[in-house]
């Protein structure tokens, strides 16, 4: 047992972690139960970000993700827009990433048009599309926005747009929500947005679990608000659905609060895998001492 | 002339940049020079293209090891190309119906769309999501407790993987009010907010030092390494 252990081949930890997975996503999907969610304070003040903003206030919406990161970022987004739709904000939405735009069309597809149909487009909501030149489209879009978006994604003139005629530039909205996969993402509009102009721009964000830990340092004078991965999202999830979800909120605002489950056995599975790995670790040394 | 070219272009937008930042009446320089890079940035997208073509035909040519995923490559790149810029099966605009180009390359049901949600999806996910089964494996075979360092990262490791999950939360839920400090997500939240803050404001200040020294050195025309050797 114990040359089987410490032989391990990788295939059994692959086909453990795919069961690790599989099995809570399964009972989670046939159930419909998940883990009780404790927002955090971070996860209070990107809430409260939002929710201190009045009806017809204009919040950016930068997904600067793509689907490599979907699931982990998409339950987050989701949940913004359900937020910023429940409390009438004009959203603005934008992208730094190639396919942010498809990440756009999804959530609007999934929000918007199912829930909130009344919400007329170039009026209420705005995709202005992808823009190439990483944090340089921020450098601009930051003093003036005109000059790179003369269009928005659909090639409509920025002119014809209604709820265009008060923004010139970033500095114009109320909030900017940023969803970060990485570069370019929430470190760039800290740096190049916020930095600058501190008592113009207010940026709240979601971001992958890796990326966390490195926005912590911009925590809470430059970025008041920010959720880490999904665990952020399922608490944000919570916060959202708590005031605006209903008796029986639909599933898909519940997605981030299901994928713990999946999270939470991968975890255990890990820490278990180490702890095995260590004893081997020990049992060998002993034995070499003799 | 090769070499003198960037070098001056080079100067010239870092110190533009500069200036701009630090002399408001200098401000429309540096949104001019941003709006240059924004160009730029969208003509890289065509030489990545061209650089792309240019080394995976060479692997096909040479029929170098491994010349079949290049090939799928080339395939891939071009078919998506010619299909997304062609707009092919895209309906037109209903404001510009005589235009055969001016619908969304988007649309839903369009070839370019089919292969964004049936190819480029589902691929990319599933590269990200086999993270999951390495970090499984190399845990297994490269996190041991060696000596104290590693004892400790291991510990934080483990507070953090249950601090982030409702484990930590069901694990430490006997623990007392006067206590909770010790509770796993409380510990949490202070690693990250505490430990790792000052740890990663200590590396950045770091590297910006770094970076700045070094971008000093490239606008002064010292380091030339960006350049390259000429010899390509």
């Amino acid at each position: 047992m114990f040359e089987f252990l410490k032989n391990l081949d990788k295939r059994w930890i692959f086909l453990l972690m795919f069961l690790a997975v599989a099995i809570p996503v399964y009972v989670v999907g046939k159930t419909g139960k998940a883990f009780p969610e404790v927002p955090t304070m971070l996860s209070e003040s990107t809430f409260q970000a939002v929710e201190e903003l009045h009806e017809g206030d204009p919040v950016l919406l930068s997904f600067d993700f793509d689907p490599a990161s979907e699931g982990e970022l998409g339950p987050m987004a989701t949940a913004f827009v359900k937020h910023c739709a429940e409390k009438k904000l004009k959203i603005f939405f934008m992208a730094l990433w190639p396919v942010g735009p498809q990440m756009i069309d999804d959530v609007v597809r999934k929000v918007i048009d199912a829930d909130f149909p009344h919400l007329v487009y170039g009026e209420d909501y705005v995709n202005l599309g992808y823009k190439p030149g990483y944090e340089g489209v921020i450098k601009v879009v930051i003093t003036d926005l005109r000059e790179l978006y003369t269009t928005d994604d659909k090639g409509t003139n920025i002119d014809e747009i209604p709820m265009m005629a008060d923004i010139h530039s970033v500095q114009d909205f109320e909030l900017v929500i940023n969803v970060s996969a990485g570069y370019p993402g929430t470190k760039e509009w800290v740096l190049y947005a916020v930095t600058p102009f501190p008592d113009k721009v207010k940026l709240v964000a979601g971001c992958t679990g890796v990326q966390a830990p490195l926005l912590y340092p911009y925590i809470p004078e430059q970025l008041p608000g920010l959720l880490g991965a999904i665990k952020g999202a399922a608490e944000y999830e919570k916060l959202v659905i708590d005031k605006y979800g209903g008796e029986h909120p639909d599933p898909k605002y519940l997605e981030a609060k299901r994928r713990m489950g999946p999270q939470l056995v991968a975890h255990l599975l890990i820490i278990l895998l180490i702890i095995l790995a260590n004893i081997i670790f020990v049992v060998e040394k002993r034995r070499e001492r003799r | 002339m090769k070499r003198a070219v960037p070098l001056t272009i080079t100067a010239l937008g870092g110190f533009v940049l500069i200036v701009a930042y630090f002399i408001p009446a200098a401000q429309g320089w540096g949104e001019i020079a941003a709006i240059w890079f924004d160009i730029l940035a969208a003509v890289a997208f065509v030489l990545g293209g061209g650089n792309l073509l240019k080394i995976h035909l060479k692997k096909v040519s040479d029929r170098k090891g491994g010349w079949g995923y290049s090939g799928i490559t080339l395939a891939a790149f071009l078919i998506t190309l010619v299909v997304g810029l062609a707009k092919v099966g895209v309906n037109p605009n209903p404001h510009f119906p005589e235009v055969a180009l001016s619908g969304g390359y988007r649309e839903i049901g369009s070839p370019f769309w089919w292969l964004y949600e049936y190819a480029f999806k589902p691929l990319t996910a599933t590269m990200f999501a086999m993270l999951a089964f390495y970090i499984a494996s190399a845990a297994f075979r490269a996190f041991r407790a060696k000596n104290v360092e590693a004892i400790l990262l291991l510990g934080t490791a483990f507070i953090i993987l249950l601090g982030r999950t409702f484990a930590g939360v069901y694990l430490t839920a006997w623990l007392p009010d006067s206590l909770s400090g010790l509770k796993i997500e409380n510990l949490t939240i202070h690693i990250m907010s505490v430990l790792n803050t000052a740890g990663n404001r200590a590396i950045m200040i770091g590297i910006a030092l770094g970076i700045a020294s070094t971008s000093l050195r490239v606008l002064l025309g010292i380091d030339r390494s960006y350049l390259g050797t000429g010899k390509q």
